[in-house]
């Protein structure tokens, strides 16, 4: 009895987080355009999403951003947490307090503060600028991750690597980052995910002609939007899916995964 | 790990090589104009004929692109944007003249609508006309029954409550409390702001939606039974749901004239002339009418156009009609700033 | 030591350019006007009757959509726990999953589905039942807010009451303890710091989205954020906008304080 109930429940909230998703993916095969009915099913949407030169060009930009600008996070972060760990408490607090602003500030006051600092150093809105700003709001995720590995065996271990007559850059490189490793990869997923989803900040600072999925569908659902960026989306997600089901089964069973 | 990180890199550096291929190189015209208004089909026309590579943009309403095109913040070459806004950015210098040499096709233009556009333009130096139209009620006969809609004082029938669907831009929502209260347009009245900004509230419970081009679905779908909308989403409308039936109120409407202009900053201003030179072509003009429906200002292309569409009153919209109609002008800065301050509180309620 | 400090210099300078000059440059709008004279106008604009009115509806919708979410994500967070190992990497799996398909097409489905003329109102209709309207109203914006923030208050409450020893729960059973008593003695004292980042990851977003609202809420309901995008896009006004962003941090920041008073800890149980 108290099974079922249980069982009921989750199956209640799980079919309210993927209603919308299934409605989606439904209406990417629709026929017509039309959102209230289902006309027949049809693959031409995913032919337009393909043939759509904006559509590509958005995917494009997406990834190229979430990419580079993860990936200078990941750098920038991983160098930061160890960094940070060889300050003074005070100073640390300091510097955490700064790192945790982006990540608790609301993102229209990211994304405008970003906005008018580009703008009063003259600075045209580009690809660029886009880039910078995600790579702002990505750092402290990468931070968060990092630091809870970097700990007494990290410090201890490039010590005694340094006293063995190790360079710096071979203590860090050999001796620290496999130390943080997962950290690293947890902060660098957590980033491209953020930097994926990301329209609030991209909206405020992009350039000319620079859409990601995000801008781009906000843009048209205004205007009416057409069930091609149905298709990718369901194209996305369906990948995700794969991705995170074969991670899930190849790793080994028993273990608890950590799938972000 | 150490080869996964180089592929991870390698992959954004490969990503980013197809990236700048997909922007970099050559001649380029960055465009910025209402969403869906013309036939994206002309995008690869106009590039294979010019070999300039096109770069779109679009944004909802004239307000949303104005701070943009003021601040630089992104640069463009050509806008589409509506008559009162041309205004304010040539009395603000942001638009540069456009050379007509580079745009001969602009003979194709009737002289009746580069007479209109002086209202805005008064020397026809700035800018050439892309669409005209006028905004009217859209509502499904059969939603309706009996009821005769021809006035913009059926949006406040109270039959029909929770199935109206209005504007929500600013110029454009006053325009239709300013019309029944028989002031201008362009007032800047403050008591007449007032006044027309309680009856947009006392309107509010009624109102399904806000909303701008999304209208035309919302009826189709019938979710709604009236909208305000422009006369170009008529026949488009008609396809999609033929119980539909469109209006010109009778106590007359905005004229509206969108245009083709180029930015100050414009740094690539002969493809931006290209481009209009491009639109304006006949058989050019006329493919996107047909995509657009949107009552286009080329006679020559109006030529070739059938019979009975040209003669559709609610697409070419009559003399008469034209004239119960005004046209859009800019308030000026505290103008404007009168119709924000009032555009909030009407939201605010 | 001191080279090891050295490693944070490029994400100092970051912080600089990223956060502090940002911040700098709100404030410097929001306090000058358009003649770049000093003045503390926008930022008192907020007791503008229409800005004190979206922020009061703002902070109410946020807090019922926070409470929504805590109430539904509570009890999945338990369970999720007492369920054997596998199902429970499966429950994470599920629940993350939706987090992949973009947030702003997720939103715009709830506009699909809740149409008048929608596919639920079908469904309802097909079954015999009346249609409802939740699209455009104030239910619709906090149905978008619990949607789209969920899985926010689910994953922290769930790392927390994950942590808790079983033997603990086992001991209270055995000592004659209620469910309800073990919920509110033992439970919930324990998961504070994974409700604090909870609420937080809710509330915050929530308070100033303008996303959500303009998509869910037909153009009739101005919340804060709505008011802040237009001054920067419809009514071009950037000091204003500004000035009320200044406002809006503020209201964060003491949010934030408030809730740290709880927990000490909270930091550490951010996902």
């Amino acid at each position: 009895m108290k099974k079922s109930l249980k069982f009921i429940y989750i199956g209640i909230v799980a079919l309210f987080l993927y209603l919308p998703i299934i409605a989606l993916v439904v209406l990417s095969f629709n026929e017509s355009k039309s959102m209230a009915v289902f006309s027949g099913f049809s693959l031409k949407w995913y032919e337009e999403m393909f043939s759509n030169r904006m559509i590509m060009q958005a995917v494009i930009n997406t990834f190229t951003i979430a990419i580079t600008a993860s990936i200078t996070a990941t750098i920038i972060g991983t160098l930061a947490a160890v960094g940070i760990d060889g300050m003074k408490s005070k100073q640390q607090n300091l510097v955490l307090g700064f790192n945790n602003i982006p990540l608790l500030n609301a993102d229209i006051v990211t994304g405008i503060a970003l906005l008018l600092t580009f703008l009063m150093f003259g600075i045209s809105l580009n690809w660029g600028t886009v880039y910078l700003a995600h790579v702002t709001f990505c750092i402290p995720y990468v931070i968060l991750s990092v630091r809870p590995r970097v700990n007494k065996s990290t410090n201890t271990l490039y010590e005694a690597a340094l006293d063995l007559g190790a360079s710096r850059t071979y203590a860090f490189v050999k001796v620290v980052l496999p130390e943080l490793r997962p950290g690293i990869l947890a902060g660098f997923l957590l980033a491209f995910t953020m930097s994926v989803d990301d329209f609030v900040i991209t909206h405020f600072t992009r350039g000319a002609g620079i859409n990601t999925i995000s801008t781009l569908i906000y843009s048209q659902v205004k205007v009416g939007i057409r069930p091609s960026l149905f298709a990718l989306s369901t194209i996305i997600f369906v990948m995700v899916l794969i991705i995170l089901l074969l991670v899930n089964f190849l790793s080994k069973r028993g273990k608890e995964k950590v799938i972000y | 790990m150490k080869k996964k990180i180089v592929l991870v890199i390698s992959l954004a550096i490969v990503m980013l090589v197809l990236a700048s291929c997909g922007n970099g190189g050559g001649e380029k015209v960055y465009i910025y104009s209402y969403g869906d208004y013309f036939d994206p089909d002309l995008i690869g026309m106009f590039e294979e004929e010019t070999g300039i590579t096109v770069v779109l943009d679009t944004y909802d309403t004239c307000e949303e692109m104005y701070p943009v095109i003021k601040n630089n913040s992104a640069s463009y070459d050509v806008l589409c944007p509506s008559d009162y806004m041309i205004e304010r950015l040539i009395d603000e210098d942001l638009l540069s003249e456009i050379n007509f040499d580079n745009v001969p096709n602009i003979k194709n233009i009737g002289d009746k609508y580069m007479e209109m556009s002086k209202e805005f333009d008064p020397d026809n130096k700035y800018s050439v006309p892309h669409t005209f139209g006028t905004a009217g009620i859209l509502y499904n006969t059969e939603m309706v029954g009996d009821t005769v809609i021809d006035s913009w004082e059926d949006l406040w029938n109270e039959d029909f409550s929770g199935e109206i669907v209005m504007q929500d831009s600013i110029r454009d929502t006053f325009m239709v409390a300013e019309k029944i209260l028989g002031y201008s347009l362009n007032t800047v009245d403050e008591d007449e702001l007032k006044e027309a900004t309680e009856l947009l509230k006392e309107q509010k419970p009624l109102v399904y939606k806000y909303a701008n081009d999304s209208t035309r679905d919302i009826l189709a779908s019938e979710s709604a039974a009236m909208g305000v909308i422009w006369n170009g989403e008529y026949l488009y409308a008609l396809e999609l749901n033929d119980k539909l039936e469109f209006v010109v109120p009778k106590e007359g409407s905005q004229l509206f004239v969108d245009s083709w202009v180029i930015t100050k900053t414009s740094e690539n201003k002969e493809n931006a002339e290209a481009w209009i030179n491009f639109m304006c072509r006949e058989d050019i003009a006329k493919q996107n009418f047909e995509y657009l429906t949107y009552s286009c200002p080329n006679v020559a292309a109006q030529a070739l156009l059938d019979e009975d569409v040209l003669n559709n009153e609610k697409v070419f919209l009559t003399d008469e009609t034209i004239d119960n109609c005004e046209v859009l002008k800019d308030l000026g800065p505290e103008g404007n700033e009168l119709y924000s301050k009032y555009w909030k509180e009407f939201k605010a309620e | 030591m001191t080279s090891k400090k050295a490693l944070a210099t490029p994400f100092m300078i970051w912080i600089v350019a990223g956060t502090i000059i940002p911040i700098g440059a709100i404030a410097y709008y929001g306090l000058t006007d358009r003649n770049d004279r000093f003045t503390l106008e926008n930022v008192l604009a907020i007791g503008n009757s229409v800005h004190l009115q979206a922020l009061w509806l703002s902070v109410l919708l946020a807090l019922i959509s926070t409470v929504i979410c805590f109430l539904i994500a509570y009890p999945l967070a338990i369970i999720m726990k007492n369920s054997n190992f596998g199902k429970r990497g499966f429950m994470i799996f599920l629940f993350i999953l939706p987090m992949w398909m973009n947030f702003l097409l997720r939103t715009m489905a709830w506009q699909v589905l809740l149409e008048k003329n929608g596919v639920i109102n079908g469904m309802l209709e097909a079954i015999g039942l009346p249609g409802q309207e939740i699209i455009n109203t104030l239910s619709a914006i906090v149905l978008g807010m619990v949607y789209d923030f969920l899985p926010f208050m689910i994953l922290p409450i769930y790392n927390v009451i994950s942590k808790i020893d079983d033997s603990i729960i086992e001991a209270a059973y055995d000592l004659g303890a209620s469910t309800s008593e073990v919920i509110t003695q033992i439970y919930l004292p324990l998961s504070v710091p994974g409700i604090v980042s909870g609420v937080n990851m809710v509330f915050i977003p929530s308070l100033t989205t303008f996303v959500i609202s303009n998509m869910l809420g037909g153009g009739k309901i101005n919340l804060i954020g709505n008011i802040i995008e237009q001054e920067f896009t419809v009514s071009s006004n950037w000091n204003l906008g500004s000035g009320l962003s200044l406002v809006m941090m503020l209201f964060i920041v003491v949010s934030m304080i408030f809730l740290e008073r709880f927990d000490k800890t909270g930091e550490d149980s951010f996902i």
